[in-house]
């Protein structure tokens, strides 16, 4: 593959899962028993041959901070290259950056530094499983200026917020942003390849020019004539805008199929923590779900996602639950469509339930 | 100021372990899979660092290669330091003398210049086949405290059982004035633990000195503890009160995995105090859609199947109507439909055919006389195929 640096941005549209994001930015929302999404974009990064990675911050970043340590889960921890953090940088005209443009010029400094001739910049929003290299060869084949990746589904009840037509080359002919749609689209998915002085340019130009909004200022006119492919990709996709589309993209695991895409390779890598195997006692009942290393099950778990230490008491019965790690669910409790962050200890007897479309969420270190 | 440790740790990993047979055939003992996702190796070097010993040398020999690589460089124990942490040390080719190692002696004294190295007051000397927790800490302590030169770990263990061990006679200050290995009439039901800390300068000289001795089988049980007894030099017994298991033998191993299950287990790995850690592999949580009880089940694992009292390690596949029953899987292995596996210890990496069978109910198999008391146990790697039965007692170490 041709050299390429990463740049991820850690914190994108946060407001949109507020629940989820009180406590920490999007790229370190806890998903599917283990993993956080930053996992996905790092981890296919990493897979794709690419062994410099900015990490852009924005704020909140602790959480994310303790998860990515030094990069070693991810092979990053490195003499050359390896897994840099790029914190909020700030000169005298601004403090925290306002939008993806700022966020970029911040990693200009890193970008100059760079001796990759190609950058992939991706989000750590949605759970997908990109082969970068795969874009790079078709950016490098297109000779394009930008490659921007995209993703055919049914448009939602949200609208969009890019949406490409292109010709039959998948050269980009125009982009629609925001704009009320039906049937299936082609959404961009946040990820785009540029030659690393191509990028440096195109943020110089549009921060001289005061530009706010890369897609806006940025993207939709150099669409318009310009030199611009989308690349498809094809696999799993789901986006993290809602505590909804979480509860999907997690219960979505339950899916031997989709498992098997995501996981199969055992390729994913997260933070390691050596929690003991689960254990399942004498009364434990355990229905199509996931759990993970750490967890004592002495009740009943239906079509749920334990994360690592969650103890289900006796008698409890969780039922389409997303129950982050180190809960702790007392004896003869009842939870359905509950989606509980980290630390919660919920008493015995306890009813709790919300619904697919709108789950019962608990906060962070929550005693109930 | 001069870099120096204060205790060295030398863990004894080269053994053969011929006793687990099929387990052992291409790997060493320590390296053997214990409690769905450990390794035994796992409980000393978890000890030494939760210890703050940070210091360990690992003696391998036999079969070295998967132990190499999961120790690695020691990160998953915290035991990658840029002073310190883990080295494997095998055996090397000198100027004047070349050998393998010949006893637990002799593997230490070859690797002295690597003590040394460290200019360490006391060493630990460990072995890689048992399972326990141990605070090391303590146990130096107790050995400054006595001033002693020599100081053994031991347990009171079941009269009838005492001469399968050294045995330690003590008087009522802890101190050994005798010490015998696997006495035919023990005298005492105190046994060591093959867990010592020696006073750096006094394990240099008796290793020198047994060197030295034709006759000796560089053994520290028969050889080198005698001699320092001899010479009277001060020993010390330093009680351990906890649980202890010496996996040597399919069923001591069996045992010490079973006594991992319920809710209120012998031997607890769940505690945080004292974390046992290991090289977690990168999997998913297990995916369980059957009826499990009274089990362990690791990561990766992806249950469709019957489990029933059993110990199930990281990445096995248990397929709809397939049932496993007091039974070890050590991982990576695939139970396909309508499979029985009972009363078995299976090893990495084994695929267990449709409707086959394997092992026997344990009223009935524990009551076989053998090598394994009716354990069933397949060796890493190996196939058996749709429908075979391969029957109780049974140590199988190619495809079926």
């Amino acid at each position: 593959m041709a050299s390429t640096v990463g740049v991820i941005f850690s914190s994108t549209n946060d407001e949109n899962v507020p629940e989820l994001t009180k406590v920490r930015s999007k790229g370190s929302i806890p998903y599917g028993g283990r993993y956080r999404l930053v996992d996905f974009a790092l981890s296919c990064m990493v897979n794709s041959g690419i062994t410099t990675v900015g990490m852009i911050t924005k704020n909140n970043y602790q959480s994310l901070m303790d998860h990515l340590g030094s990069g070693k889960e991810w092979d990053l921890a490195r003499k050359e290259g390896g897994l840099i953090l790029l914190p909020p940088y700030s000169d005298e005209s601004e403090m925290l950056y306002r939008n993806r443009l700022e966020g970029l010029k911040g990693s200009s400094a890193f970008l100059k530094k760079c001796k990759e001739d190609f950058v992939v910049v991706a989000d750590s929003d949605a759970v997908y499983k990109l082969d970068y290299s795969k874009v790079i060869e078709q950016h490098v084949k297109t000779n394009a200026d930008l490659t921007l990746v995209y993703h055919e589904h049914e448009c939602g009840d949200v609208n969009s917020y890019m949406m490409f037509n292109t010709d039959d080359n998948d050269q980009i002919l125009s982009i629609d942003v925001n704009q009320p749609s039906k049937g299936v689209r082609k959404h961009y998915i946040n990820v785009f390849v540029a030659r690393t002085s191509y990028l440096l340019n195109l943020i110089q130009t549009a921060i001289a020019r005061g530009y706010s909004s890369f897609s806006g200022d940025v993207l939709v006119p150099a669409a318009k004539g310009g030199n611009i492919y989308g690349y498809k990709y094809e696999g799993y996709y789901q986006n993290i805008d809602s505590l909804q589309s979480y509860f999907k993209a997690n219960m979505d695991l339950l899916n031997k199929d989709i498992r098997k895409e995501l996981f199969g390779n055992r390729d994913i890598y997260t933070k390691v923590n050596d929690a003991p195997p689960a254990k399942f006692t004498d009364n434990a009942k355990v229905v199509n779900s996931l759990i993970h290393d750490g967890c004592l099950i002495e009740g009943t778990v239906e079509n749920c996602i334990l994360f690592r230490g969650v103890k289900v008491g006796k008698g409890a019965v969780l039922k389409n639950c997303i129950i982050m790690s180190e809960n702790f669910i007392g004896d003869d409790c009842n939870l359905a469509y509950v989606v509980s962050d980290k630390d919660v200890a919920i008493g015995n007897g306890t009813t709790l339930a919300g619904c697919a479309q709108k789950p019962y969420f608990i906060n962070k270190g929550t005693h109930i | 100021m001069l870099r120096k440790k204060e205790c060295v740790a030398m863990l004894l990993a080269g053994g053969q372990g011929s006793r687990l047979y099929a387990l052992t055939s291409n790997i060493a003992k320590p390296a053997v899979c214990f409690g769905a996702k450990y390794r035994i190796i796992d409980f000393p070097l978890s000890n030494c660092i939760n210890s703050g010993i940070d210091t360990v040398g690992v003696l391998t020999q036999y079969q070295p290669l998967i132990l190499n690589e999961y120790v690695g460089n020691g990160q998953p124990w915290d035991l990658d330091r840029t002073f310190g942490g883990v080295h494997i040390l095998s055996p090397y080719e000198a100027k004047t003398d070349t050998s393998w190692y010949k006893g637990t002696a002799n593997a230490i004294y070859q690797n002295i210049r690597f003590i040394k190295m460290y200019d360490p007051e006391y060493v630990l000397i460990l072995s890689g086949d048992h399972i326990y927790k141990m605070d090391y800490d303590k146990m130096l302590a107790a050995h400054k405290a006595a001033g002693a030169d020599c100081t053994i770990a031991c347990m009171k263990v079941p009269m009838k059982e005492a001469s399968r061990f050294g045995i330690l006679n003590t008087n009522p200050d802890g101190s050994i004035y005798e010490f015998e290995e696997k006495p035919k009439q023990p005298k005492s039901d105190l046994a060591s633990m093959g867990i010592y800390i020696f006073t750096a300068s006094k394990l240099y000289k008796y290793l020198e000195l047994d060197e030295k001795d034709p006759n000796s089988e560089k053994d520290f049980g028969k050889n080198v503890l005698p001699a320092m007894l001899n010479a009277g030099e001060k020993m010390y017994s330093y009680r351990f009160e906890g649980y202890w298991k010496d996996v040597g033998t399919i069923s001591s191993l069996w045992e010490a995995n079973m006594d991992l299950l319920g809710a209120v287990p012998k031997f607890d790995l769940r505690d945080t105090e004292r974390v046992i850690h290991s090289r977690s592999p990168l999997a998913p949580p297990a995916y369980v859609e059957g009826k499990v009880v009274n089990s362990m089940i690791a990561n990766g694992c992806e249950i469709e199947g019957t489990v029933i009292n059993s110990v199930i390690g990281t990445n096995c596949v248990i397929e709809k109507g397939a049932e496993v029953k007091d039974s070890v899987l050590m991982g990576n292995t695939v139970v396909k439909a309508g499979a029985k596996v009972n009363y078995s210890i299976i090893d990495e990496e084994v695929t267990i055919g449709k409707k086959s069978t394997v092992g026997d109910e344990i009223e009935r198999a524990s009551k076989i006389e053998g090598k394994t008391n009716g354990i069933t146990v397949l060796g890493r790697g190996l196939t058996v195929g749709d429908g075979k039965c391969v029957p109780a007692g049974e140590i199988i170490d190619k495809n079926v």
